[in-house]
């Protein structure tokens, strides 16, 4: 199935109880998908197409507040509209999956794929000092896992997480392996689980309120310290990445989501030639992999960043290795997707002295 | 008698009701706010929906909502109530769900937010509070501001051909499929206040029994952006608000 | 004695002075203190006329901040 619709599967699969959402290509399949399942008859899922991505991006954070595990998805241009939401989400510390099939802009852009939204994700793209975890799927099977991951991990922390997948891993047809049905939690487990939870207040129990507002500066820097802690306790535990040949490798390229699997084969190829480039995978983009990119580029002589966008995770790479060994960029616009070919072009191209032929 | 010998429990007419918090209300003296905060209050009491009520709360004035009364709330972003209220009411059928909005919140920035929540006809109520003015940030041109009216943003009086006519968006919902009462009230006297209460008791059983969105405005009073007293305030309101914004039901779809 | 008989309690404390609850009592049995003010400053509304209370709770409904409480017996 498309990489949309596993989205959709795996939802449903993991007991999530409310989706919203806006259609806006090139993601309209996981609305579509829940639409045509209809999970409100089996799980008793909520499914609403909402009259804009601001409105679908709030209907979340109401949902989130009564502790329920809900989420939206959309594609770039309707993610910047839904950045209002995001912030209040993470400043109400509350979990909630957000969904970004991401599309080539700036502005209304193309329907073609893109990963350019990697600052607005990563970097906090609304108002405020908040992170979002953010997941990128290089693949259908990952679009499906990533759902129950993005769900735990947003529970575990009490924030938002987001998938940041590009239009390419979205529209893409592979074999999934779906994760078993779960039952939507009840009520009871809702109420243990989450006791900061909007759902009508008992009388054995002080009001909840969701609110983000505070003015008093002194408890705002208190909360906002607080946010700042749980991040830092993110970035020491939920880092995840892969690697290719790293052992032995002379240079190293550094990609995500579907790009990464287009450099796998171009350092297949270069392997073929005798030329040792490693890859590395950042699976989350946010905590980054800094650590394993810090150790490797001790051993490497240079490092190349290919990304579908001007130069965007470059910078985080950047960071990472302390200017110990040079760091290239290498990336296609506007919806062009580079083929592997491409990319040892322009390996070799910065860094001649690794030809061997 | 005297009068400790009337100050008894059997003898009481009205009392404060038991939601209100203790809490000192930030608005300003004679503000509307604080009427249908109690009225609010009174009705969830005597429908006994003290566990299953969830209230909204704006940005505006009355972002503080959820200070002064004794229920779960959660605080929308600016203008995102209805959307937000949409949701929990989905996820939790049986909560009695409201929002509460000021004239730019519902009417500005949350128009279509509120327009389609009441076309969806989500089975919530929607409280308006309609002062014709923006009072937290200091006394802006609301939607709902009147021909003439001053404001700090409108100086020399609003001029339609600058900034558009005031809007009745009341109307508007009770032309919509969705809604199944949509009614114009006021608190600035004692009966007019019964009748505010009467209708809010009437939208809350209208979402509980799954009618539909009811939405009650309550043509209301800053006097404090008016530059009036609180009573100065009152009459400017009768004389000039409510010819604009004439009270009454605009649409009760259900038999009494 | 009038048969209706009415008492208003008024927090003294929470009273901003709006003077709604005079404009509303149709017995002229409030006004605000004119030199009094409660800790927030505030003229607070008193009774000045109790005895001609009819326990109506007009200045309790339209009172903002909740403030009064009203009892009424009816002499026999």
């Amino acid at each position: 199935m498309k990489g949309n619709e596993a989205l959709a599967h795996a939802a449903i699969r993991y007991g999530a109880d409310g989706y919203f959402g806006y259609p806006i290509t090139p993601q309209s399949e996981v609305l579509e998908t829940l639409e045509e399942l209809m999970p409100w008859e089996t799980t008793g899922m909520v499914v609403l197409q909402a009259e804009s991505e601001v409105a679908a991006i709030n209907m979340v954070y109401g949902g989130a507040a009564c502790g329920k595990a809900v989420f939206t998805s959309s594609s770039s241009p309707g993610v910047s509209l839904k950045q209002e939401g995001i912030s209040y989400i993470a400043a109400g510390e509350l979990p909630a999956l957000i969904i970004n099939v991401m599309r080539g802009g700036p502005g209304l852009g193309t329907i073609q794929p893109s990963q350019a939204d990697y600052f607005q994700a990563t970097k906090g793209g609304g108002h405020g000092d908040y992170r979002l975890i953010t997941l990128a799927p290089s693949s259908v099977q990952e679009m499906a896992d990533f759902v129950g991951l993005g769900f735990d991990l947003a529970f575990k922390y009490c924030t938002p997480s987001i998938i940041l997948a590009d239009g390419i891993v979205g529209q893409m047809m592979e074999k999934v392996v779906l994760p078993p049905q779960r039952p939507r939690r009840t009520d009871e487990e809702i109420a243990r689980q989450c006791p900061w939870a909007v759902t009508g207040k008992p009388s054995t129990r002080k009001r909840n309120v969701m609110t983000t507002l505070e003015l008093e500066p002194s408890a705002m820097e208190v909360i906002n310290n607080k946010l700042q802690e749980k991040y830092k306790l993110i970035e020491e535990n939920e880092v995840r990445f892969q690697t290719y040949d790293t052992d032995d490798a002379e240079y190293l390229v550094v990609a995500f989501g579907s790009i990464a699997r287009i450099c796998q084969k171009a350092i297949e190829d270069a392997r073929e030639q005798g030329v040792k480039i490693g890859l590395l995978r950042p699976i989350t983009l946010w905590p980054f992999p800094k650590d394993e990119i810090d150790r490797l580029s001790q051993k490497v002589k240079g490092i190349l960043v290919v990304e579908i966008n001007a130069g965007q995770m470059i910078e985080d790479v950047r960071l990472s290795c302390h200017d110990r060994v040079p760091v290239y960029h290498f990336g296609r616009l506007g919806g062009m997707i580079p083929d592997p070919q491409e990319v040892l072009d322009a390996f070799f191209n910065h860094f001649p002295e690794a030809n061997k032929q | 008698m005297d009068k400790n010998d009337i100050i008894k429990e059997e003898n009481r007419v009205y009392k404060r009701p038991k939601l209100l918090t203790d809490n000192i209300m930030h608005y300003c003296p004679g503000c509307s706010h604080g009427v249908v905060h109690k009225l609010v209050a009174e009705v969830v009491e005597e429908l006994g929906l003290e566990e299953k009520t969830i209230g909204i709360a704006p940005v505006g004035c009355a972002v503080f909502a959820y200070n002064y009364i004794d229920i779960d709330w959660i605080e929308a972003a600016h203008g995102r109530a209805p959307a937000i209220a949409s949701a929990v009411k989905r996820l939790m059928p049986d909560r009695m769900v409201f929002t509460y909005q000021g004239d730019g919140d519902l009417a500005a920035i949350g128009t279509c937010e509120s327009i389609h929540a009441a076309n969806r006809g989500e089975n919530i109520v929607i409280i308006f509070i309609n002062n014709g003015i923006y009072g937290m940030t200091g006394g802006q041109m609301a939607p709902t501001t009147l021909e003439g009216m001053k404001t700090s943003t409108t100086p020399y009086g609003r001029r339609v051909d600058l900034n558009g006519y005031p809007l009745k968006i009341s109307p508007l919902f009770a032309q919509l499929d969705g809604t199944c009462y949509v009614t114009r009230q006021s608190v600035h006297t004692p009966a007019n206040t019964r009748k505010t209460k009467a209708a809010l008791k009437q939208a809350f059983q209208n979402a509980m029994n799954g009618l539909g969105t009811s939405v009650v405005e309550v043509v209301s009073t800053c006097n404090s952006g008016w530059k009036m007293t609180p009573a100065q305030a009152n009459k400017w309101m009768v004389e000039n608000m409510l010819v604009q914004y004439p009270l009454g039901d605009l649409k009760n779809t259900v038999k009494k | 004695m009038a048969k209706v008989q009415g008492v208003v309690v008024i927090n003294e404390e929470r009273c901003k002075g709006c003077e709604l609850c005079v404009v509303a009592c149709p017995a002229d049995v409030l006004q605000l203190q004119s030199m009094e003010v409660n800790d927030r400053g505030y003229h607070y509304a008193s009774m000045v006329n109790p005895e001609q209370c009819i326990g109506c709770a007009s200045c309790a409904l339209v009172c903002p901040d909740g403030c009064i409480e009203v009892y009424r017996v009816i002499n026999k």
